[in-house]
């Protein structure tokens, strides 16, 4: 009878418990072993582009790589052959880069941030609750369907736009490329920033729509004032994921490494190049398929610097508003 | 007045979190088998000093506990003692009912299981019914055995967490202000419980209640800023308090 | 005397007008973006649907036992046959060239049609049957409808005697459209009519698998230690850079970590899911590990301080009961970042994934393609008919990304906050 079962004072044993200790320091360390492995592949990858970029500007000059303004890393076949050793000037790389980049900026930085605007200061709640899923679709899409996209409509598109009014709209233009791109990051900006607003107390707007402002005012003169930092991160967070964006490249910029401030001409990215430099066969010490790498460590430096800035800033803006 | 050997000692407890002080050199003797109540003001010191008693304060970073506590004898801050198996045998019970989202039968087996109190599963299922009768919770609860601890009202939970503590058998039982977050009713059925309970285990229970207090223990200690003001019997503390804070208290005049 | 609560009129125009300016803004902003996903996702189910449809032609084939011998089937030389019966159904089709487009009629496969019909059903043997073939992908194409027949014949790929044919046929029922099946069932080839997307939907399948077994378990430890166990050290907040900075490193950067070290340090098979699932998983672990913390951070202190009130030690409060309650979120996260890695190509390139894979790969160890990057070869692909494959493709694509985020959203929705 449970009635019975009587209280058998226990010994007061507090020195030792009923587990296996030396199991649960196991478990510790192998959850310390699965943290290590983010520094792990940080230096996995700063090791390996490192180590292949020394060798290629072993082959070739740093001073070309950064400075000089032609790209043409076919390696012949014979080595007397005209233009055997290639040419790798990074420079048109960058600028296409830039170029897109910028382009793509310029397409999502309004419409994201206007978008984000409206659904935090505007937006009713079922609004929102429809209209902000379907703008993180777009960021769901995979990358590869973007750049189809951008290679078979957008591109002709613009093409035969630019035909209309009488200007020459390369086929693999830096616009089609950067239009689609930016479509590609509004979600990223929108939502971040809608963060951002959202962060901002609502004592401020409170203030200022007791002063008689409207909505407008307050959101210009107030809300985003306050949040700028925050949205100065999202945007570099932004940028770096335009810079790193590979697939789109790919499909709809082509390799043509011009260096020109065009938007209408084909141009390259340091991405789209990687990828062209790697795939298919390849001599692993040629300084064709090296160059790729020190390509590699040039955009990891870059992404990484933006990320550690935007990240400082909107850390800095959160304890702000904590 | 009849005598009574301590089962708690504490002696000069000091206790930091960071560089302020929450509690300034405690000396206080806790009797077997009877109920002993801490009382005082908001962030006097009570729930900090009983959170001493099974070292839930290690989980605070910045926390830092000096001074002397022993249970049983035994320094319960000495180097060699495995936390966990102090806690064993100091029960807890918190101040918002914190049943696991798992079955009544679960919340209460899940002390013993760890512990390895029970050898086969009829001893288990038979630790739980005992548990839960000590609690007063058996005949609510019999038969749904198998139904979510958080489905229960919030009186039953805190007695389902009552029975979660008690099925280990520890020596003490810390309360801290275990019927704040429910109505009368339950309030009064809890403390009930705690009387009843008094027979096989030390209690000491944190309360804002100076009735509650009166209502259910035999000794009480009064807190205030950090300083053990007095402590002794209730009836004495509540008819003739010796010092000016404690009167203030207790007639409603700080606090 | 003014109303003291008006504003002067003309400025008070100016305002609503800038405030009703301030909305518009935000709508044609949601309005664009929303455009462009509907355009997009709308112009490739257009494209896709072809793809779904598989256009067949049926032709005589006499079967008597001078063509097949019964007993030594396989000995039959299937394409002459096939050539054959072709030249009877069109008897005045004479010139080589000519045949040679008669013959491009059918896919290059109809030998092999031919012959696992009989295999199917032998009863068919001794006399002639009308049978049914897969047409060549410009055939498909124009029974679609897909082919513009107002334009110069020099300027599309059907000459006006292939239509001829084709009408001939098609007057007679000989022609039929019917669901693609082969789509689904065939691996990649270089004829569009034969192509299809198992052999990659596989190797997706399994180079997710790779994935999730590593960076599964991997992130959710790592979770546990950064959000339970971790001390304030610099230790710790090295961990937490490293992971936040890596969440945000392009993808491509990974397929040359994984090029460099898996391939060429460890020598890790090329192109196989073995090695994308190992490149994709050190991709989601900071989407997952991100993800992980938050939802142990969402479980309410109570359970942990019940837990060790009760004696129970960190590491058993954590596992029995902290991480329970926070593996729904977990679990989406995981989800969330499981659909990524099935959308990533750049990495997979990057490790030699893109390779022609006819086959349908079976273990993680054999070369093999993946969906996007499938996407990514149709794409490039000079033969019309692969537009539609490509498009179809994405279609299966965004399916399985719908799925998975289905799933995730039903399991937030039923595990939403119990405690």
């Amino acid at each position: 009878m449970p009635e019975n079962t009587s209280i058998q004072v226990r010994d007061f044993e507090i020195t030792t418990g009923n587990r296996s200790k030396s199991f649960e320091n196991i478990v510790v360390a192998l959850m310390i072993a699965c943290s290590a492995v983010a520094i792990v592949v940080t230096i996995g990858i700063i090791f390996s582009l490192l180590f292949e970029s020394i060798n290629f500007f072993k082959k070739v000059p740093m001073s070309e790589f950064l400075f000089g303004t032609t790209w043409s890393p076919q390696t012949a076949l014979r080595a007397d052959q005209v233009g055997a050793s290639g040419r790798f000037g990074a420079v048109p790389l960058i600028s296409g880069t830039l170029l897109i980049s910028f382009i793509a900026m310029c397409v999502a930085t309004p419409l994201g941030l206007f978008s984000a605007i409206y659904l935090s200061e505007y937006a009713g709640n079922k609004t929102r609750s429809i209209v902000k899923p379907l703008l993180e679709i777009l960021a769901g899409i995979p990358t590869v369907v973007y750049g189809f996209f951008a290679a078979l409509t957008v591109a002709p598109l613009l093409r035969a736009g630019g035909e209309g009014i009488g200007l020459n709209v390369s086929s693999e233009s830096a616009l089609a490329a950067g239009v689609v791109m930016g479509i590609m990051i509004i979600p990223l900006i929108s939502s971040l920033s809608d963060d951002v607003i959202n962060a901002v107390p609502q004592s401020l707007r409170d203030a200022s729509l007791g002063l008689g402002s409207t909505d407008s005012e307050t959101i210009r003169r107030v809300i985003l004032p306050a949040a700028i930092p925050g949205i100065a991160g999202s945007l570099l967070l932004a940028a770096s994921r335009a810079i790193g964006e590979t697939m789109i490249v790919v499909m709809a910029a082509g390799l043509a490494a011009n260096l020109t401030a065009n938007p209408l001409e084909a141009v390259t990215t340091i991405t789209a190049q990687i990828v062209a430099l790697l795939t298919g066969d390849q001599e692993f010490d040629s300084a064709k398929t090296l160059s790729a790498f020190a390509l590699g460590l040039l955009l990891f430096a870059v992404t990484l610097i933006l990320n550690m800035i935007s990240l400082k800033i909107v850390n800095k803006y959160r304890e702000q508003y904590d | 007045m009849s005598k009574t050997t301590s089962i708690i000692e504490a002696k000069d407890v000091d206790v930091f979190y960071g560089e302020k002080q929450a509690l300034n050199g405690i000396s206080l003797d806790i009797p077997e088998n009877k109920v002993t109540s801490l009382i005082g003001p908001s962030g006097c010191g009570k729930s900090t000093f009983l959170r001493c008693i099974n070292r839930m304060n290690d989980l605070v970073d910045i926390c830092r506990v000096s001074g002397d506590i022993r249970i049983s004898g035994q320094d319960i801050y000495a180097p060699e003692v495995d936390v966990v198996a102090l806690r064993a045998n100091v029960g807890m019970v918190f101040q918002k009912p914190n049943p696991f989202p798992k079955s009544i039968f679960e919340n209460v087996a899940y002390g013993p299981k760890i512990h390895g109190l029970t050898a086969n599963k009829a001893e288990m299922e038979e630790l739980v019914e005992w548990s839960l009768r000590k609690a007063g919770l058996w005949n609510e609860v019999k038969d749904r055995l198998n139904e979510t601890g958080t489905g229960l009202s919030g009186g039953q939970q805190q007695r389902l967490c009552i029975a979660r503590a008690i099925a280990v058998k520890p020596r003490v039982i810390l309360m801290d202000e275990p019927c704040s977050a429910l109505d009368p009713i339950a309030t009064a059925i809890i403390e009930e419980l705690i009387d009843e309970l008094r027979e096989n285990f030390s209690i000491v229970i944190v309360t804002h209640s100076m009735q509650q207090a009166a209502r259910v223990s035999q000794r009480t200690a009064f807190f205030h800023m950090g300083n053990l003001v007095e402590s002794g019997n209730t009836k004495n503390i509540f008819t003739s308090p010796k010092d000016e804070r404690t009167q203030n208290y207790i007639t409603g005049r700080i606090g | 005397m003014t109303n003291m609560f008006t504003t002067p009129s003309r400025l008070r125009k100016a305002r609503a007008a800038a405030e009703r300016r301030f909305r518009w803004f935000g709508l044609i902003a949601i309005g664009i973006s929303l455009t462009f996903l509907f355009v997009m996702v709308g112009s490739i189910i257009l494209k896709g649907r072809g793809a779904l449809s598989t256009s067949g032609i049926a032709i005589v084939v006499d079967l008597n036992p001078d063509n097949v011998d019964p007993n030594d089937v396989k000995g039959t030389r299937f394409d002459s046959l096939m050539k054959k019966s072709l030249r009877n159904t069109f008897p005045d089709v004479k010139s080589r060239k000519d045949k040679k487009k008669l013959y491009g009629l059918l896919s290059v496969d109809m030998g092999f049609e031919l012959r696992d019909q009989i295999l199917e059903n032998p009863a068919i043997l001794g006399g002639p049957q009308k049978l049914w073939f897969t047409a060549s992908d410009d055939i498909d194409l124009l029974l679609k409808g897909a082919v513009d027949m107002s334009l110069a014949e020099d300027n599309r790929r059907i000459s006006d005697m292939e239509a001829g044919w084709i009408d001939t046929l098609t007057a007679a029922g000989d022609t039929r459209r019917k669901f693609n099946a082969k789509f689904f069932t065939n691996g990649d080839s270089r004829e569009p009519e034969l192509a299809g997307i198992l052999s990659a939907l596989m190797g997706s399948i399994l180079t997710l698998l790779v994935c999730f077994l590593v960076s599964f378990p991997t992130a959710i430890l790592a979770a546990i230690y950064l959000e339970e166990f971790a001390p304030k050290n610099r230790l710790s907040a090295f961990i937490e850079v490293n992971i936040n900075n890596l969440a945000a490193v392009p993808s491509i950067v990974f397929g040359l970590l994984g090029l460099a070290m898996l391939l060429n340090v460890f020598g890790l098979p090329r192109s196989t899911p073995l090695v994308g699932g190992l490149v994709l998983s050190l991709m989601t672990l900071p989407t997952i590990i991100i993800a992980a913390r938050a939802s142990l951070r969402a479980v309410p202190p109570s359970i942990r301080e019940a837990a060790l009130g009760m004696g129970a030690s960190p590491v058993q409060a954590t596992f029995h009961h902290v991480t329970p309650l926070a593996l729904p979120g977990i679990l989406t996260g995981t989800i969330v970042g499981m659909a990524q890695a099935l959308g990533e190509t750049a990495p997979l390139l990057m490790i030699g994934m893109v390779a022609f894979i006819a086959d349908v790969p079976s273990s993680i160890v054999e070369p093999a393609a993946a969906l996007p990057v499938q996407i990514f070869l149709w794409a490039d692909a000079s033969e019309r008919a692969f537009v539609e494959k490509t498009s179809a493709a994405i279609i299966v694509l965004l399916v399985f990304l719908v799925l998975m985020n289905l799933l995730a959203i039903f399991l937030r929705k039923k595990f939403e906050k119990r405690f």
